[in-house]
C-alpha cells in the first residue's frame, strides 16, 4: 500500500502545499490516541446534551411570540426532560412523561392552540417594559434558587453512581400499597407505608376531572342559531324566550352570561 | 428606565454567583454528575415557567408555563430519588420520590384539561384567549 503513495502522482502535486497539508494532518493522527476517549462520563455527556435541550427549549417558549412556536419548544423540553429521568435511573417516570406529557398534553395543548388560533391570537406580543421587568424577576428568582441549591454541601458532591435496580415493578407494589424496595439509610423502622390511599385518590381525582372537562368544554351556543332557536325566541311565552331576545342587544359578555345561566341547567 | 438598569446587574449578580461555584472548574465530560446539575436545569425550568405565566397574555401560553413549572418540581423529585446522582454519604428520597413525581405528573394532566376547557370556554363566550381581556369580574 505505501507503493501506492510513493508513486508519481505525488510529484506532479504541489509540493509546497502538500507540506503544508500534511504535517498539521499527521499530528492530528498520531495526537488522536492522546485524546481522553475512554475517560469520557458517556453519562455526563447524555447529561449535558438532554440538559441543554430542556433549558434551552424552556427560555425558547419563553421568548417565542406565536404559540404554535411555543407549543412546538414545550414538546422539545419535555422530551429532553424524559431523557433527564431516564439518565437518573426512573425509567418509568421517565416514560410516563413521555407518554402522558409528550402524548397526551401535549396533544390537548396543541389542539387548544388550533381550536382557537384566529389570526391577531396566534402571536399576542407582550409590551416591552413587561419584557424588560420579566426578565429582571427572573433573573433574580434563578439568582436566588441557584444559590440556594448549591449552598447544601451534600447536594454538591458527585454522584456514587450507584446503577439502580429496575424501579418499575417497586413502583407499581408501592401503588398498591406493598413496599419491596430496599428502604433508603436512615429510614425509621415500620415508617414506610405505600401509597393506596393517594393512588385511589388520584385515579377517582382523574374522573372528575375529565367528567368536568368534558361538561365545560362542551359546545353550548352557536354563533348562528338555529332555525328552531329563532323559532322559539320569537314566542314570547317562556321567560327563557325572553332571556334569549334580550341577549342580543348587549355586548358579547352578556350573551356569554346568559349562556352560562342557560348551561348550568 | 429603571428595569434597563437593574437588568445587567441583576445578571453580573447571577454571573458572580455561577463563578463562585466550582461547577465548570472540572472538565464536564469526565466529572460523574450530581444531584445539583438536576437542581440546576430544574432551577432554568421552574423560572421559564414563572416568567411564562407573568408575561404571555395568551391563556394557552399561560397554561405552558404552568406546565414548566411543574416539570421543573418534577426533576427535583427524581434527581432526590436517585441512587446514582446521590453523594457520598448524603441522603436520598428513594422510591418515595419517584412516585410523587408520577403523581405530579397526574395531576398535571389533569389541571391541563380543566385549565384548557375554561379556555376554551372563555374563547367560545369572547372570542378571544387574551388574558386581559377577562375583566368581567373587574369592579
Amino acid at each position: 500500500m505505501t507503493g501506492m503513495f510513493d508513486m508519481d502522482f505525488i510529484d506532479f502535486m504541489d509540493i509546497s502545499t502538500l507540506t503544508h497539508v500534511v504535517p498539521p494532518l499527521a499530528t492530528t493522527l498520531a495526537a488522536l490516541p492522546a485524546l481522553p476517549i475512554a475517560g469520557i462520563n458517556w453519562h455526563s455527556v447524555l447529561f449535558l446534551l438532554f440538559a441543554g435541550l430542556a433549558c434551552g427549549f424552556a427560555i425558547g417558549v419563553v421568548a417565542a411570540d406565536n404559540v404554535v412556536r411555543m407549543a412546538l419548544y414545550l414538546v422539545f423540553s419535555l422530551g429532553a426532560t424524559a431523557g433527564l429521568f431516564f439518565l437518573a435511573g426512573a425509567e418509568f417516570i421517565g416514560a410516563m412523561q413521555l407518554m402522558i406529557y409528550v402524548g397526551g398534553t401535549l396533544v390537548l395543548l396543541v389542539f387548544g392552540v388550533m381550536l382557537t388560533a384566529q389570526a391577531p391570537l396566534v402571536s399576542i406580543k407582550p409590551s416591552s417594559s413587561d419584557r424588560t421587568l420579566t426578565a429582571v424577576a427572573g433573573a433574580s428568582l434563578l439568582s436566588l434558587l441557584l444559590t440556594a441549591a448549591f449552598s447544601v454541601g451534600a447536594w454538591r458532591g458527585p454522584g456514587v453512581g450507584v446503577v439502580p435496580a429496575p424501579s418499575a415493578t417497586p413502583l407499581g407494589m408501592a401503588l398498591v400499597g406493598v413496599r419491596v424496595d430496599e428502604p433508603p439509610a436512615g429510614t425509621p423502622v415500620g415508617g414506610r407505608v405505600g401509597y393506596m390511599l393517594p393512588f385511589e385518590i388520584v385515579s377517582v381525582h382523574l374522573l372528575v376531572v375529565l367528567v368536568g372537562a368534558a361538561y365545560l368544554a362542551r359546545a353550548k351556543r352557536r354563533r348562528t342559531p338555529r332555525p328552531i332557536d329563532a323559532l322559539a325566541s320569537a314566542m314570547p311565552v317562556e321567560p327563557v324566550a325572553a332571556a334569549a331576545t334580550a341577549a342580543p342587544t348587549g355586548r358579547s359578555a352578556g350573551g356569554a352570561r346568559s349562556a352560562l345561566v342557560g348551561g348550568g341547567r | 428606565m429603571m428595569g434597563l438598569v437593574l437588568a445587567p446587574a441583576m445578571v453580573a449578580s447571577l454571573a458572580t454567583c455561577l463563578a463562585t461555584v466550582p461547577l465548570f472548574a472540572v472538565n464536564p465530560f469526565t466529572e460523574p454528575v450530581g444531584v445539583v446539575h438536576y437542581l440546576f436545569v430544574g432551577a432554568v425550568l421552574f423560572t421559564a415557567g414563572i416568567a411564562c405565566m407573568t408575561l404571555k397574555r395568551n391563556a394557552l401560553g399561560i397554561l405552558m408555563g404552568i406546565e414548566l413549572v411543574l416539570n421543573g418540581a418534577n426533576i427535583n423529585f427524581v434527581a432526590f430519588a436517585s441512587p446514582y446522582l446521590r453523594a457520598e454519604g448524603a441522603p436520598t428520597l428513594g422510591l418515595d420520590g419517584q412516585v410523587v413525581a408520577l403523581f405530579v405528573i397526574l395531576l398535571a394532566a389533569a389541571e391541563a384539561a380543566v385549565a384548557l376547557a375554561i379556555t376554551l370556554n372563555f374563547y367560545n363566550n369572547h372570542a378571544t384567549v387574551d388574558v386581559d381581556r377577562a375583566d368581567d369580574l373587574k369592579g
